[in-house]
């Protein structure tokens, strides 16, 4: 399966990403830039972490609007997955492509540690690789992660088993409302998580529990 | 005509820009004639003790600069030493103290991000950083604001530019209430073949100003930092620069997507004293003059003047001289990262320093009279007169296991998680070792095995009871640290933090504490490759504690193998390398006397640089050949302190035995010097004691692993779950103004 990666000026976890999906698929994804507008024939679009023109405005509000998003939700609309972490989850979420919102963490500072997560939906192209409920390490690093719906929207995401994961054991890092960490859209091929699943692949990362993730949405689970 | 440029220089004028009189006398000599205000302006910048170092060159001329390894030391943006494979490691440490009193979340974050352009300007994309941070006491009103704004600050602009925060130190004293101390360490990775330097070259070549526009901010911020504070403090804030991160992380990429095409023959990032400064180093360098009109810089604000462009500090800006069949290449790299572009000037072969501005000459020096002729001052100093020794018997009592939970729960010394949970310690997803142990480490990309380790260190109470021991303590500890990771330190920065070097007995703090640095510097093979001066740490006559701060390289050449403090497992040996015979006597200046009995008396605690280095190389050697467990060393608080911390790190307690007849608290809480706190299997000791004896290295076998107790010999058991709380506790409750510390007054 191919991949892809959105480079856009102010994202810093594009390499992280780059590394694990290549290590994890043995194929180095092709990376988009925020000006193309054609986006290359691949199964999944992976808008890493980091902090895209500054996050001056609401945190992913300019991404959101660049010319580049108008083609990932046209691919997204085909069916094709598209990854969202962290500074990727508030980019998909300020382009209306997940439902909810994210805050201000509620200690008001940024977090940077490793928290638990617990797998709530574990029949998704995301998270195949994974048992439901199974409870899985996950490095945390961000300002804004603060979970937020409505209480229609909340019912409606907790309903449809759009809530993928949430933190779990206690560590809710940020304040997010009923724990959730990781959201996808109806259609079930747009997921966007807070966690770095990146950051967790390989023993120098102390532990793989990441892994799964890209396992899943490349297909390349170990038997 | 610039009407700013005709101000006439009067006496106060003079004195305004930190000039003394016959600096001023010695301008008049070297132009021959008045300077006009843009000049004078120029000569302030330039001949600042923070730029000059004028009172710190000669002393610094003594340290250990050269080494095997060295590829670049001292004098340019930053020291280069090879980690083997034709890659090489790129550093410097640099102070960012006074903004950070005066504003501290923009202090604090233009202080790492001018550090990181040090380290991008030669080529290296940073890997890892660190920030050594002192504030005044916890309970002085400005404190908590301070930690807050800083950490924010020092986060806010790391996180975001995207290097992982892996170590640093966070202390508190009193002696710190009206200067903090922000040191920022960054370090980035290179190859050797491809690093950039300064230095221009060839005449007629265009100089490009690069990144983010000019604006009013930072003008005269290094005279401002050469200077002691007072009650006028609060007039100085316009002086601090405003950081922004994103635009420093575009130029990150931009400037190594430029350096790949070849296209730069020269490169200065915009620092201190900015366009002055970073011109002048490039001119003067290559023995060439600049030329600069003003009139095409990039700015932000509306007219400005000659003199406020020359001085302004607004941060991410370079400076390049470049090839120029490559600028249009050159151009559109930055414009595809949204970065001002502009050819400002020229080189020129007549070594005027000639700067235009409105279609007139409003400066025009000897550019290399700017840099060379500074003046240089040998300050007189006072001899040496370190505290005096305990007396022999004088050992407060006090319960071992109370003293214990008292100092794993102290300012000092408990866990400063809630500072660095704040910054991203993961991020490029190469972090070995988080803060929290004795180094960060950071693997290395490309090489499977290959990783580099780093620490920051310094005990100022040390330096201040004895100047020359605590210089030699500060880089004994840094090396020791690294070496407790199973690193081979290499080199190190230094960012020497003093009062005002006008008073005789500061002088001699600086003095002595640097004869110790280079001392430990010789003789431990750890030359100093870069280092930033940080004098007038002063408020109304009161001077910081001496604060040589030492950062540190090492190399680790299979990550595989490194030691980590925490212990490996229950029922192993614990073994005290490098222990005197009664495994600990030394009580002077230790934080057992300061933070138990309120004593800040006795002398400091000696280092032994041929033992330290024997030491050192043993424990090493058992980290190499995978005989060592976990390794720690014992700093402050002594080998309880780090037998807790190796117990909290790992969830496994801790028997230790008690020599007998001896009073246990020196034991325990003694601070000698060259110890390492080393477990290994049992069925590992015969080898090790055979080893350690080879090596003239006395190494008691001191207890086990095992439970969750830390048992320190008779005294009371006390639980990792209850050490623990006590730990992770203090900070938050700090923080948050919990019960025990009632919200200060302003």
């Amino acid at each position: 399966m191919k991949s892809a990666v959105v480079q856009l000026p102010g994202l810093n976890r594009d390499r992280d990403m780059i590394a694990a999906l290549t290590k994890i698929s043995g194929k180095a994804p092709v990376t988009i830039w925020q000006t193309e507008t054609e986006i290359p024939d691949v199964d999944l679009i992976v808008i890493p972490g980091g902090f895209s023109y500054g996050d001056y405005l609401r945190c992913g509000a300019i991404a959101a609007r660049m010319p580049v998003m108008q083609a990932i939700k046209a691919k997204a609309e085909k069916g094709v997955k598209v990854l969202g972490v962290c500074n990727g989850f508030q980019i998909l979420l300020e382009a209306g492509m997940l439902p909810g919102a994210l805050m201000r963490n509620a200690s008001l500072r940024f977090v940077c540690k490793e928290i638990k997560l617990e797998v709530a939906n574990a029949e998704t192209e995301f998270t195949r690789a994974y048992a439901k409920g199974q409870i899985i390490r996950c490095p945390v690093a961000h300002h804004d992660g603060n979970y937020f719906a409505d209480a229609e929207t909340l019912k409606s995401i907790e309903g449809n088993g759009q809530v993928v994961f949430r933190y779990a054991d206690g560590t809710n890092p940020n304040g997010s409302i009923n724990d959730i960490a990781g959201v996808m859209n109806a259609r079930g091929n747009v997921l966007g998580m807070m966690p770095h699943p990146e950051n967790l692949i390989e023993s120098a990362h102390g532990g793989n529990d990441g892994r799964g993730i890209f396992a899943s949405a490349l297909d390349v689970i170990a038997a | 005509m610039s009407v700013s440029n005709t101000r006439p220089i009067t006496p106060d004028l003079i004195a305004a820009h930190g000039l003394k009189p016959d600096e001023y006398e010695r301008i008049l000599s070297l132009i021959g004639r008045e300077p006009t205000f843009t000049e004078l302006g120029i000569f302030s910048a330039m001949w600042n003790e923070h730029c000059s170092y004028k009172s710190s060159k000669k002393w610094l001329r003594t340290l250990p600069t050269k080494g095997p390894r060295v590829i670049q030391g001292p004098g340019e943006n930053a020291g280069v030493v090879d980690i083997d494979d034709g890659d090489c490691v790129v550093f410097k440490m640099e102070s960012h103290n006074h903004p950070s009193y005066i504003e501290p979340y923009q202090g604090a974050a233009t202080g790492v991000g001018g550090i990181l352009r040090d380290v991008f300007t030669m080529g290296a994309r940073p890997v890892a950083a660190m920030n050594a941070l002192r504030f005044g006491a916890p309970d002085h009103p400005k404190t908590r604001h301070l930690v807050s704004g800083v950490v924010a600050g020092v986060g806010g602009y790391g996180n975001s530019f995207g290097v992982p925060t892996v170590g640093g130190e966070v202390e508190f004293d009193a002696r710190y209430n009206g200067n903090i101390l922000v040191n920022a360490f960054a370090a980035g990775l290179a190859k050797s073949d491809a690093i950039f330097y300064s230095k221009a070259e060839g005449v007629g070549l265009p100089v490009v100003y690069l990144g983010a526009k000019t604006g009013r901010d930072g003008v005269g911020g290094a005279t401002m930092a050469s200077a002691e504070f007072d009650e006028s403090i609060e007039e100085k804030r316009p002086t601090v620069q405003v950081g922004d991160p994103f635009t420093e992380k575009c130029l990150l990429e931009a400037c190594l997507e430029l350096m790949a095409t070849g296209a730069v023959i020269a490169i200065q990032d915009m620092g201190a004293a900015g366009l002055t400064c970073s011109a002048v180093e490039m001119g003067a360098k290559g023995d060439l003059g600049i030329e600069l009109n003003l009139d095409l810089v990039p700015v932000r604000e509306e007219r400005m003047t000659a003199y406020e462009m020359m001085l302004s500090e607004s941060q991410e800006r370079m400076l390049m001289v470049l090839r120029p069949e490559k600028e249009e290449e050159a151009k559109a790299i930055f414009v595809k990262w949204g970065l001002d572009f502009a050819i400002v000037g020229k080189t020129t072969d007549d070594l005027r320093f000639r700067i235009l501005h409105q279609g007139e000459k409003v400066a025009n020096l000897p550019i290399k009279e700017l840099g060379d002729e500074a003046p240089e001052y040998d300050r007189p100093w006072t001899p040496a007169a370190p505290k005096a020794p305990l007396a022999a018997g004088d050992i407060p009592q006090a319960d071992v296991a109370d003293a214990l939970l008292k100092l794993v729960g102290s300012a000092n010394n408990s866990s400063r998680r809630w500072v660095y949970e704040q910054y991203d310690t993961l991020i490029q997803g190469n972090s070995l070792q988080l803060p929290g142990g004795d180094a960060g480490v950071v693997r290395v990309e490309g090489h499977a095995h290959k990783a580099l380790a780093f620490s920051s260190d310094v005990t100022p109470r040390y330096v201040e009871a004895d100047p020359y021991e605590g210089g030699k303590q500060a880089v004994a500890e840094c090396w020791r640290n690294l070496t407790a990771t199973g690193a081979l330190p290499l080199a190190a920065t230094d960012n020497l933090n003093f009062g005002n070097p006008e008073r005789p007995e500061i002088m001699s703090q600086f003095v002595h504490a640097i004869k110790g640095i280079g001392e430990a510097c010789r003789e431990l093979e750890f030359p100093i490759v870069s280092g930033n001066v940080s004098l007038y740490n002063e408020t109304n006559g009161q001077a910081i504690l001496p604060t040589p701060t030492i950062g540190g390289v090492g190399l680790i050449k299979d990550w595989s193998k490194m030691a980590r403090i925490r212990f490996a497992e229950q029922g192993q040996a614990i073994l005290l390398a490098g222990a005197p015979g009664e495994w600990g006597t030394h009580l002077g200046q230790s934080v057992y006397l300061r933070d138990i009995h309120g004593r800040t008396d006795g002398s400091a605690p000696p280092v032994d640089l041929a033992h330290e280095k024997r030491v050192g190389e043993f424990v090493r050697g058992l980290i190499a050949e995978g005989i060592a467990t976990a390794v720690h060393d014992c700093s402050s608080g002594g080998l309880a302190l780090a037998v807790a911390e190796m117990a909290m790190a790992s969830g496994i307690g801790a028997h230790l035995n008690q020599p007998e007849g001896i009073d246990p608290i020196p034991v325990f809480y003694g601070e000698d010097q060259g110890r390492y706190v080393v477990t290994v299997k049992e069925s590992s000791l015969d080898r090790v004691f055979a080893r350690a004896e080879a090596a003239g290295v006395f190494c008691p076998w001191i207890g086990r692993t095992g439970g969750s107790w830390v048992t320190l010999g008779k005294a009371r058991p006390v639980s990792i779950e209850q050490l623990r709380s006590a730990h992770e506790s203090w900070f938050p409750d700090y923080m948050n103004g919990g019960e025990s510390f009632p919200a200060a007054a302003e």
